[in-house]
């Protein structure tokens, strides 16, 4: 789960890493309220979960109230690459003397964690590791052994953090780290990290990603999943314990295990389609689980055909067949749908399904086959 | 031949009289693994269908030789199992166990590493290891699978390990083994691991590689098939098409550079000479011709 900044911000500050003054605003007169608030000048901060918001004008300081609603105007409502601003943060604005970076990731090829520091953060940090990968310090942390305070000062002498900022610097990295494990975050980024003027060092932004396995043992976790303002069909399926990612196609999927949903929507793809969406609905495929997969398929419109893929191992594809005609006998279907059932009794199911044969539901032997038929179907029926 | 587990191998079940346990590992006895012993800890002293079950793992090894382990353990209890197992010897864990957090992962792989070198674990969130006709640990369903070779398979996802199975054994071509890696962020073994063994085995003489998009462990196995591999290789790697993830922030990207995608993956397995097929049934045609070619 990825952390709005404000969200982000406020998960750093339960490990003691400082934050600017702020507050979160959803409209123009709430954002001024805020600002007249906390004391001018102001930034006003688009709150999306998505990078490049700077560079997307959605990032801009007011000097006073007038400035306040004109930016809370043309920042509300704004899409940054997909993503609509539908909240404000505002924070008293900081002096900046110097910005850096620190992040704290898991290292998937070396098995261990990586902390980056570096002196030149700011939003050009890609750029930097692109171009000039000396410019962050980087250091292998084996679980076991964690993060020393001497770990940390090696990090920041390496990093060239100036010296007015050493001590804070520490500091920061060494919460962070915590946050980063005893807060079970997959990533957890300040970009920038800044010294202000007056010497003062702290997070001018956060980017925080929880890991969703470990959300049982974070119950605090639940006023961020509250704040997410979600596509309801992805509610609904997470409501019935379905995997479901929303998609852009036509063809609705139903498949069986993570990589054999993904390699449908490939499949679809290359039949000439697309995918309206990602659904695994796990190993059991009952017709429970079916009947709640179609039904969430079903309320997206802009769905034109329907690709159930399944493969059988443990689970008999018999069950799986009489679970589909059962389903369909339960939900209303406003597309064809095209079932592919192959593995273990896959021939029951075939004669399972046979009688119930038409345009509206048709069966197909193989995964590239059944995408055709569906593609097809998406193509030119109407709903 | 076959890796990682045989004939030989004595499974003892951690986990036996749960509900994952007993029907998995009834299962898999009913295939013919030599399934020895279950470990429930305070039920020691019983036994499920015929199979004796201990307090421990230690216990279960003294009496029974077992020398691999099934976890099937909720995730709360999993990685403890999974350590209590590699204390008490036991030379291969296949730990079917779901959703344990990444940090748990680290945590147990790295103590496995610097503590117990000798112990392989497979998983977590592995479908498990099959050597058809000769040992079935996890939950594969045996009957998918076809003895004899010469073919050795290795695959990050479950369902799309049994369509490969399958789209093999409908051809009439064999498997010496199969390894389910597991999809998580930090799996005990890897595909370079599987693929070294492959190459070992003088009964596997070609190997299906089946990954998926995140992580670079699919181009840590391209760069061992260019250095270290003889025998040919056909891959699949699912999410072409993938949505981008919506993980926000830089660190990913500059822990893995343009690793991670389905595209850099297929480029960096072409570019080592592995045959990379679009879609699971082009992969079965592939691996048929490469075995056919072979023999």
């Amino acid at each position: 789960m990825d952390l709005y900044e404000y969200q982000g911000k406020r998960y750093l500050a339960r490990f003691g890493i400082p934050v600017g003054r702020g507050t979160i605003a959803d409209t123009v007169d709430a954002a001024v309220a805020a600002s007249d608030e906390l004391g001018y000048p102001v930034v006003l901060k688009a709150q999306v979960k998505t990078g490049g918001r700077g560079k997307a004008s959605g990032v801009r300081v007011a000097a006073d109230p007038a400035e306040a609603a004109s930016h809370a105007e043309a920042i509300l409502g704004l899409v940054i690459k997909g993503h609509t601003v539908r909240r404000l943060w505002v924070e008293t604005a900081a002096e900046i003397a110097h910005e850096y970076y620190v992040g704290f990731a898991l290292d998937r090829a070396a098995k261990l964690h990586l902390a980056m520091v570096s002196a030149r953060g700011g939003i050009d940090i890609e750029d930097v590791a692109e171009k000039d990968p000396g410019a962050i310090a980087r250091l292998e942390i084996n679980p076991l052994d964690g993060l020393s305070a001497s770990d940390a000062q090696t990090l920041t002498s390496a990093a060239g953090i100036g010296a007015e900022a050493r001590e804070g610097v520490t500091d920061v990295i060494s919460r962070l780290y915590r946050c980063y494990i005893e807060g079970d975050a997959d990533l957890v980024e300040i970009n920038p990290l800044i010294v202000t003027t007056t010497g003062e060092v702290r997070a001018l932004d956060a980017k925080v990603t929880l890991d969703d396995e470990a959300a049982f043992r974070h119950p605090e976790w639940s006023e961020f999943a509250e704040a997410e303002p979600d596509d309801p069909r992805e509610l609904a399926a997470r409501a019935k314990g379905l995997s479901y990612v929303s998609l852009d196609g036509s063809v609705g999927i139903i498949a069986n295990g993570a990589g054999l949903a993904m390699s449908t929507l490939d499949v679809v793809s290359q039949a000439g389609g697309a995918a309206a969406n990602f659904l695994d609905i796990g190993g059991a495929a009952d017709a429970e689980a079916m009947t709640d997969a179609l039904e969430v398929v079903n309320s997206d419109t802009k769905v034109r055909a329907i690709l159930v893929n399944v493969f059988g191992g443990i689970v008999r594809c018999d069950d799986v067949a009489r679970g589909v005609l059962d389903a369909l006998g339960r939900v209303q279907l406003a597309s064809p749908i095209v079932v592919r059932l192959d593995g273990t009794h896959a021939a029951a199911a075939h004669a399972l399904l046979e009688p119930h044969l038409s345009d509206r539901l048709v069966m197909a032997p193989t995964m590239l086959a059944a995408a055709q038929r569906a593609v097809e179907l998406a193509a030119g029926a109407g709903r | 031949m076959s890796i990682f587990a045989d004939e030989n191998t004595l499974v003892v079940v951690q986990g036996l009289t749960g509900s994952q346990g007993s029907f998995h590992g009834l299962r898999n006895r009913a295939y013919g693994t030599k399934v020895v012993a279950g470990v429930t800890p305070g039920k020691g002293g019983g036994s499920l269908a015929g199979i004796p079950i201990f307090d421990t793992v230690a216990g279960a090894v003294a009496a029974t030789g077992a020398n691999a382990s099934f976890v099937a353990v909720p995730r709360l209890g999993a990685p403890s199992a999974v350590l209590e197992a590699a204390a008490a010897g036991i030379a291969l864990v296949v730990c079917i166990t779901e959703h344990i957090p990444a940090k748990d992962e680290a945590l147990l792989y790295n103590l496995l590493r610097r503590e117990y070198p000798g112990c392989r674990l497979i998983g977590p969130n592995s479908p498990g290891v099959i050597s058809p006709g000769k040992c079935n640990i996890g939950i594969t369903a045996g009957e998918i699978a076809l003895p004899g070779g010469p073919v050795g398979i290795v695959s990050r996802s479950g369902t799309l390990t049994y369509q490969a199975l399958h789209e093999l054994s409908q051809q009439g071509v064999g498997q010496t083994t199969c390894v389910g890696i597991g999809g998580d962020r930090v799996p005990g073994t890897s595909f370079t691991d599987v693929l070294a063994a492959f190459e070992d085995d003088p009964e596997t003489a070609a190997v299906m590689l089946i990954g998926e998009i995140g992580g670079s462990d699919e181009e840590l196995a391209a760069r061992f098939i260019a250095e270290s591999m003889t025998k040919p290789v056909v891959a699949y790697i699912a999410g072409v098409t993938a949505p981008p993830g919506r993980t926000m922030g830089h660190a990913g990207a500059i822990v893995s550079g343009h690793t991670g995608t389905a595209q850099a993956k297929i480029a960096a397995l072409e570019a080592c000479g592995a045959r990379v097929a679009r879609n699971p049934s082009e992969a079965g045609e592939l691996m048929v011709r490469v075995v056919r070619g072979l023999a």
